[in-house]
């Protein structure tokens, strides 16, 4: 049950370049890889390759190795990646298939295209949206919900696959601080309770702060920074490659420069 | 007991929850969409492949019966009346330029009114009226994802479901999104409202952003679905079973060779009716 990259190059089709250099990461079950960098920095083109999507549904090429419980990514089709890995963008908006009359029926979407067993599409669904805390919401027109509501439905629609790890570009970039919290508590229980691995790209490291055990600073398409969420989000070398550190760390940092004294060990709790 | 909108799931067989199931209810809607398809099409199939009167007429008075079974006489006569156009242009086309029609009733100026055409223009509004009813009877009646439930129950592949569904579900959206878009454009100065000259160049500046940012979102949206498993190899599940009977896939069968019969009888010329 482990994500693995082992220096993985990916090029777009009709791209000159690389968008993606030499990038290894390890993800084992029930931890959480947060990943920043600036913009461009090949953040999105990581979830695709991650996720098994580059190269098999958008083309092309990928060099190295990406592998998924030991199978090469690019040997899985679309239907068994999807059993492996559920992968999740930013616009919530276009997450949702747009074919469904309640989320219960979305969130049966998944399941329903493996042509399981009705019971079993059904206890699927019930499973997922007991996960996400999302009984009360069965019943709504998924085209009718908030922009936090909608991206927990999406993610739920992809867990009720049961993947083993998670990608996630930005799931909270459209989300106001309530939604980012909805979504950053249902991916701490997800891993902790379920042993889900997730790998999620943020700007917003106050919430990998919390979230993550992990995180990978990426910069121009090559992994810069690597190493324990405390320890990474306290660097101070973060600025330099375009991420700005969680509040937290800001706010000690702002009293530190200002005289006041601040024990080293705060400071490790505010990134942590 | 639980409030649970899913402890219905753990019965045997499953029961789904009835805002999922949505059971149709009341007279006519009640019957499988497959029926009520088969209804429509027979009607229009005979009343524009059966020649003379009878056609038409029997189907325009079954339409009717069923519109007023269903109790939406009312609403379905409100279409017919939107049809008054069409139904005006048929009458003049017909009973003014019949080709090779003698029988003059009247004349117009250069025009001549005559009986063949006359007869002809009638015929051709009832086969009109009769397949704006059948058609409004069957879109009243049946919800979009009913009939695409028990079309994909029958076989219908995923992806043309998909398809249906999602152009459906888009026209609303899409409706919203320009909405957005024409007060974008309205705040920024552009004058969307007055004349229809002012209209007119109001739609590219609207329909532009609605093209390319429903194409932006195509490729995500594809990666979405591949990421819910829409190609896997198969049949999709069933989720909602709508209420069929023996009885009524008897009245379907009878009712589609009946109209195979009398449209074939009909153009062979060994059914001969008024």
């Amino acid at each position: 049950m482990t994500l693995r990259l082992v220096a993985a190059t990916y090029r777009y089709a009709g791209a000159a370049a690389p968008t993606l250099h030499d990038v290894e990461l390890r993800l084992e079950p029930g931890r959480v890889l947060g990943v920043v960098g600036p913009n461009e920095a090949g953040k999105s083109t990581l979830c695709l390759v991650a996720s098994g999507l580059a190269p098999a549904t958008i083309g092309g090429h990928l060099a190295g190795s990406v592998t998924l419980d030991g199978l090469e990514t690019a040997s899985l089709r679309p239907h068994e990646l999807a059993q492996r890995c559920g992968v999740l963008f930013q616009n919530p908006a276009t997450q949702l298939s747009g074919t469904t009359r309640t989320v219960l029926e979305e969130l049966a979407f998944g399941p329903r295209n493996l042509g399981l067993p009705l019971p079993e599409v059904l206890a699927r669904v019930e499973w997922a949206a007991a996960v996400l805390g999302l009984e009360a919401l069965l019943d709504r027109d998924p085209q009718r919900l908030s922009g936090g509501q909608a991206q927990l439905v999406a993610l739920a629609s992809v867990l009720a696959l049961r993947p083993g790890h998670l990608v996630l570009d930005e799931p909270t970039s459209q989300l106001d601080p309530q939604g980012t919290r909805l979504v950053g508590e249902a991916l701490g229980r997800l891993a902790a309770e379920t042993g889900t691995a997730v790998l999620i790209v943020e700007h917003k490291t106050g919430l990998l702060a919390r979230l993550a055990d992990e995180v990978l600073v990426l910069d121009a398409g090559a992994v810069v920074r690597s190493g324990s969420a405390a320890e990474v989000l306290a660097d101070v070398a973060l600025e330099a490659h375009g991420v700005e550190p969680p509040p937290a760390v800001g706010l000690v940092r702002a009293l530190e420069a200002a005289g006041l004294a601040v024990d080293p060990a705060l400071l490790e709790e505010a990134a942590g | 007991m639980t409030d649970s909108p899913l402890a219905d799931l753990h019965e045997e067989p499953v029961r789904l929850p009835d805002f999922v199931a949505r059971l149709p209810g009341g007279r006519y809607r009640t019957l499988n969409p497959a029926t009520k398809a088969t209804f429509a099409l027979v009607e229009a199939l005979v009343a524009f492949a059966v020649r003379g009167w009878t056609g038409p007429t029997t189907m325009l008075v079954v339409g009717l019966a069923a519109a007023a079974w269903a109790g939406l006489l009312g609403r379905t006569l409100r279409v017919l009346v939107i049809t008054s156009p069409l139904v005006l242009s048929i009458m003049l086309v017909n009973t003014f330029l019949y080709p090779g029609a003698t029988d003059v009733l009247w004349r117009i100026g250069p025009l001549a009114a005559t009986a063949e055409g006359l007869t002809a223009a009638l015929q051709a509004v009832l086969r009109v009226a009769a397949f704006v009813v059948s058609v409004a009877v069957f879109s009243f009646t049946t919800p979009a994802d009913d009939l695409l439930a028990d079309l994909e129950r029958r076989g219908l592949g995923r992806r043309a479901e998909f398809v249906v569904g999602a152009a459906l579900q888009t026209i609303p959206r899409m409706r919203e999104r320009a909405a957005e878009i024409a007060d974008a454009q309205r705040s920024r100065g552009l004058d969307t409202e007055g004349s229809r000259w002012r209209r007119v160049r109001g739609i590219v500046p609207l329909a532009a952003p609605m093209v390319f940012g429903a194409l932006s979102e195509v490729e995500e949206q594809t990666m979405a679905l591949e990421a819910r498993a829409f190609s896997a190899p198969g049949r999709r599940t069933v989720l909602r079973t709508l209420p069929d009977s023996a009885a009524q896939r008897a009245v379907r069968w009878l009712t589609g060779l009946g109209a195979v019969v009398a449209v074939a009888g009909s153009l062979a010329g060994w059914l001969r009716l008024p």
